[in-house]
């Protein structure tokens, strides 16, 4: 076993402490011989510090396209040439989605609007969809819907919102190159006042977006030190039209390193595959992260693009002996 | 009659389409084959929906 990974077995396997920005840029160069001794400690970190559960979660975007936003790598900006067009969804085809969600045995169900921030048009549907799916459906309920202000945050949790998503995106010293139209320090000032109000924090990012490996690491240091209860980790899908719509895949080497180095980073998190795992890693690729760090997933569609089939998922989770998180264990 | 791909939006016969047809595996189709509009999509857990406002409403 390498220096590295000889640390990180004592520090967070048996120590349950996170590895530094240092040691956490050795784990993302680490040679291609090396990741399956990788993947294996980080699979027996998440095994003792989260258990075998695997917590599901459905997503759906109650508000597409038309975001004031220019995130270069999303391809429901308005300021890009993306082929998506703006459309809101309905109260009864929301509720039908949370309760297709809730079918597959997942535990979350997150309401994402692409917006810088909720208008009170858009607060008003979330609040109606919210009781109607509360009274229809057993599932929490999650929500992404931008930047928020103190009274939308107390206003969220007032409506019995569980989790709130707002992804950090990028490290800090890259986030310029992803984002122009607000800061790096807002998304973080959300966040907080998101886990102040005592709803779950959700926060994550995109990889594959042109950063270094230094860049990677920054990421998972900043999200640690935020501490959020769920990490979501994307690998960035480039989009027609968008800024990165020309960028490369990720190799399914870096991103099984990048997962590997997220639960090394973040011991007790919830850590969740997000969008493009299916690009970047594959049906092999999948199985490796599942047996590597991750301990959740998003099944069956995103809010633009397709995911595998939930069904698929949910038998290779049998097949791997990794029991769903059921909803009591969850509140 | 021309028909469009329903991933680029491009006439059929402009170019080859092949790399849109893998594309489309994964994605809901964005343009309407028969008049090139872009459609209104809404992608859900288990399916997704476009919507012409000329050709009506696709389903998966």
């Amino acid at each position: 076993m390498t220096d590295i990974l000889e640390r990180a077995k004592t520090q967070v396997l048996d120590g349950g402490i996170g590895l530094s920005y240092d040691e956490l840029v050795e784990v993302l160069q680490l040679p291609e011989d090396q990741i399956p001794e990788l993947l294996e400690l980080a699979h027996a970190v998440r095994m003792k510090h989260c258990g075998p559960e695997v917590e599901v979660e459905g997503i759906i975007s109650l508000k597409t396209g038309g975001c004031p936003e220019d995130c270069h790598f999303c391809s429901q900006s308005g300021q890009f040439t993306s082929p998506v067009r703006s459309v809101w969804l309905d109260i009864p085809q929301l509720v039908k989605a949370a309760e297709e969600t809730a079918a597959t045995g997942a535990t979350e169900f997150c309401i994402v609007a692409a917006v810088r921030g909720p208008d009170e048009r858009l607060m008003t549907q979330v609040r109606e969809g919210i009781k109607a799916i509360q009274e229809a459906v057993d599932i929490n309920v999650a929500c992404s819907l931008g930047m928020l202000t103190q009274e939308q945050v107390d206003d969220l949790a007032a409506m019995g919102v569980h989790r709130y998503n707002h992804n950090l995106e990028a490290a800090k010293s890259y986030f310029p190159q992803v984002v122009t139209t607000h800061s790096y320090e807002e998304r973080w000032a959300t966040c907080e006042m998101v886990r102040e109000a005592g709803m779950e924090l959700c926060c994550g990012g995109l990889v594959g977006m042109g950063e270094s490996l230094e860049q990677r690491a920054e990421l998972a240091s900043q999200l640690a030190e935020l501490d959020p209860h769920e990490v979501p980790l994307n690998f960035l899908n480039p989009r027609p039209g968008t800024p990165f719509g020309d960028l490369p895949i990720m190799s399914s080497q870096d991103a099984l390193r990048t997962i590997a180095a997220f639960r090394l980073a973040m011991p007790r998190t919830i850590l969740r595959y997000a969008g493009g795992r299916e690009l970047t890693l594959g049906d092999l690729g999948t199985r490796d992260g599942l047996l590597g760090g991750i301990n959740a997933v998003i099944v069956g569609n995103y809010l633009t693009t397709l995911g595998r089939d939930a069904d698929e998922d949910l038998a290779l989770l049998a097949d791997l002996k990794m029991p769903i998180r059921e909803l009591a264990k969850t509140l | 009659m021309t028909t469009y791909c329903a991933h680029c939006g491009q006439p059929g016969e402009a170019r080859d389409h092949t790399v849109c047809d893998v594309q489309l595996v994964m994605e809901p189709p964005r343009f309407c084959t028969s008049c090139q509009r872009r459609m209104k999509v809404q992608v859900t857990p288990r399916g997704w929906s476009a919507a012409c406002v000329e050709h009506g409403v696709l389903t998966s």
